[in-house]
């Protein structure tokens, strides 16, 4: 099972504000932590996290800054702020919602069918 | 030993994809940076799995996606990039930064020169309004040399070089001042015409200060020269607008300012904007599309066209073309025209690309000029004959020679271009071979015409 690109681009601003909210870090660790968390099953690209990044930059989110790292490499290292804090707990109530309601729906009292009997794959 | 050449060849694996990643104006050097890194953490694990150091580079690519789709992205949070803004000092780069602000304060002393030159012969008594000959014959020696000064200065032209510019615009000084011109005199006019074309082609000197025999660099300066002009409009433009607010404004409340605009915006900023001009060229040769080949571009077409459908209605109506006082000089400014769009798609055009449909088109345009040149040309050279010679005729008849020459022989290059007998080269080479031939005819005209047809 794969998450669609969908949700996957839906979740990406709470994931990476948590994330960094644990700590600094920069975009191969963030990657890494992501796909750890989710044991490998979202499908994070490159392409998705560094333009993701440097929107919640301009935004003011999170602040970077370039720290050197062992011989001549440079890494950018991205910190949240205030602002970046502010949104996560927003965002953060925001999918609190739209989880509490799915579990209401899917787990919730009086509804007693085992959640097999939904049908998955159409009509097979 | 092995480990060691691994290790070498991931280094060059690396220098060849950021190289790759660089080319793309989406991605900054910050951005590849910052995706170096990433690819470095991807290979390093992989290596630590126990991949060798080619094999963990493949994987470490593949895994970060195409290039194509990464740009994208970036592109969609990033869209101001890809319209190139013109920096005017660069931030990120140290180097570049003191380079460009060096620039700037170069450009702003040359800005500075040109405005007091221009006001300089007002302490002699002389008025830009009221002496218009004297600023006529003398704008381009007053501004010009400003901005071969720059242009020397950032060449780090050679004293021997320097020397001549002073001398070719001391020579230049001395022509437009020493003959007693009437100021209904034909010599008046054509040195009025000449001199700046003398003085910009020893600007073109300066230009190519670093390398004077290079055709390539003779080639820039014709590419400077389209874009200086399409810059000098444009704030030709802005700057009356700004005059026009300015005598708005300040009418409205009862002051007056004709007179500051008359005797000092006016001349301080046509002589600064020469300058500024010349700066923005170079600040921003590689930041913008040349603006002078697309507008080249989309006018062959349409004057060829009009060139054609002249030719078809003179053979259809078969009246002979009235010569008049003006014809020569219109059917001179023609090929002037024609010549500048040859050589601005020359200038923008790959050199090894093969020859195509455009360059037929310009094979037209350019025989379809010179075949209505020669018609001109043989009903005029019987009205000299006729009538004998003035100054105007001359110099009227000398340039339609000299470009009849050019465009002659650019048509057979084009000829042999389009039937791939020689390659794009030669024509380039023609052309840039041919600028001193232009600078020796407008120092004939603005030095021998005077004394040779009496001052007259």
């Amino acid at each position: 099972m794969r998450v669609t690109k969908d949700l996957v681009a839906a979740s990406a601003t709470p994931m990476v504000l948590g994330i960094l909210v644990e700590g600094d870090s920069y975009g191969y660790a963030i990657l890494r932590r992501i796909n750890e968390l989710s044991g490998g099953e979202l499908d994070w690209t490159e392409g998705l996290l560094y333009p993701l990044l440097h929107r919640l930059e301009r935004l003011g989110h999170v602040e970077s800054s370039w720290q050197s790292v062992t011989g001549e490499r440079r890494r950018k290292y991205y910190r949240i702020t205030d602002s970046g804090l502010a949104e996560l707990a927003e965002q953060r109530r925001q999918w609190d919602t739209v989880v509490d309601a799915l579990k209401e729906i899917w787990l919730g009292s009086g509804d007693s069918r085992p959640l097999t009997l939904i049908p998955l794959g159409g009509r097979a | 030993m092995t480990a060691l050449d691994g290790q070498d060849e991931l280094e060059a694996q690396f220098a060849q994809w950021r190289h790759y990643v660089e080319r793309r104006p989406e991605l900054q050097q910050s951005d590849a940076e910052e995706l170096e890194d990433h690819l470095r953490g991807s290979v390093d694990e992989l290596l630590a799995a126990g991949l060798r150091a080619d094999e963990a580079f493949l994987v470490a690519v593949k895994r970060m996606g195409s290039l194509d789709d990464l740009s994208r992205e970036f592109a969609r949070e990033h869209s101001e990039r890809l319209w190139k803004q013109l920096v005017l000092t660069e931030v990120d780069s140290p180097v570049a930064d003191g380079r460009s602000r060096r620039d700037l304060l170069a450009m702003i002393i040359c800005v500075a020169g040109a405005a007091v030159s221009i006001k300089v012969p007002a302490l002699f008594g002389l008025d830009f309004e009221q002496d218009g000959v004297f600023y006529a014959l003398n704008a381009g020696v007053l501004a010009l040399p400003w901005l071969a000064a720059f242009l020397a200065w950032r060449r780090q032209a050679t004293t021997a070089l320097m020397a001549v510019l002073a001398a070719l615009f001391g020579v230049g000084a001395v022509a437009a001042n020493i003959y007693p011109l009437g100021e209904e005199s034909q010599s008046l006019v054509l040195t009025t015409i000449h001199l700046p074309i003398a003085l910009w082609l020893v600007v073109g000197l300066a230009y190519v200060a670093d390398d004077v025999r290079a055709p390539r660099r003779r080639m820039d300066f014709i590419r400077f020269t389209g874009e200086w002009f399409v810059y000098y409009v444009l704030i030709a433009l802005g700057g009356g607008v700004l005059t026009a607010f300015t005598v708005g404004t300040f009418e409205a409340i009862g002051i007056s300012p004709e007179n500051f605009i008359a005797q000092w915006l006016v001349p301080c900023g046509a002589a600064g904007a020469v300058v500024v001009a010349g700066w923005l060229v170079e600040a921003k040769q590689s930041v913008v599309e040349n603006i002078a080949p697309v507008l080249t571009r989309l006018f062959t077409p349409l004057f060829t066209a009009a060139l054609l459908a002249f030719l078809v209605a003179l053979v259809v109506t078969t009246a002979g073309i009235d010569v008049e006082r003006e014809a020569l000089i219109l059917f001179d400014l023609l090929l002037v025209v024609v010549l500048g769009l040859l050589l601005y798609s020359i200038s923008a055009r790959d050199p090894l690309a093969p020859p195509s449909l455009f360059d037929k088109l310009q094979l037209a345009l350019v025989v379809s000029a010179l075949v209505i040149d020669v018609l001109v040309l043989v009903a005029i050279t019987g009205r000299i004959s006729e009538y004998g010679t003035t100054p105007n005729k001359a110099a009227a008849l000398g340039e339609n020679i000299i470009l009849l020459a050019n465009l002659a022989w650019s048509a057979w290059l084009l000829l042999s271009l389009v039937r791939r007998r020689t390659p794009f080269a030669k024509l380039e080479h023609w052309q840039t071979n041919y600028l001193p031939v232009y600078a020796a005819w407008a120092w004939i005209v603005v030095l021998v015409f005077p004394p040779l047809f009496d001052y007259l």
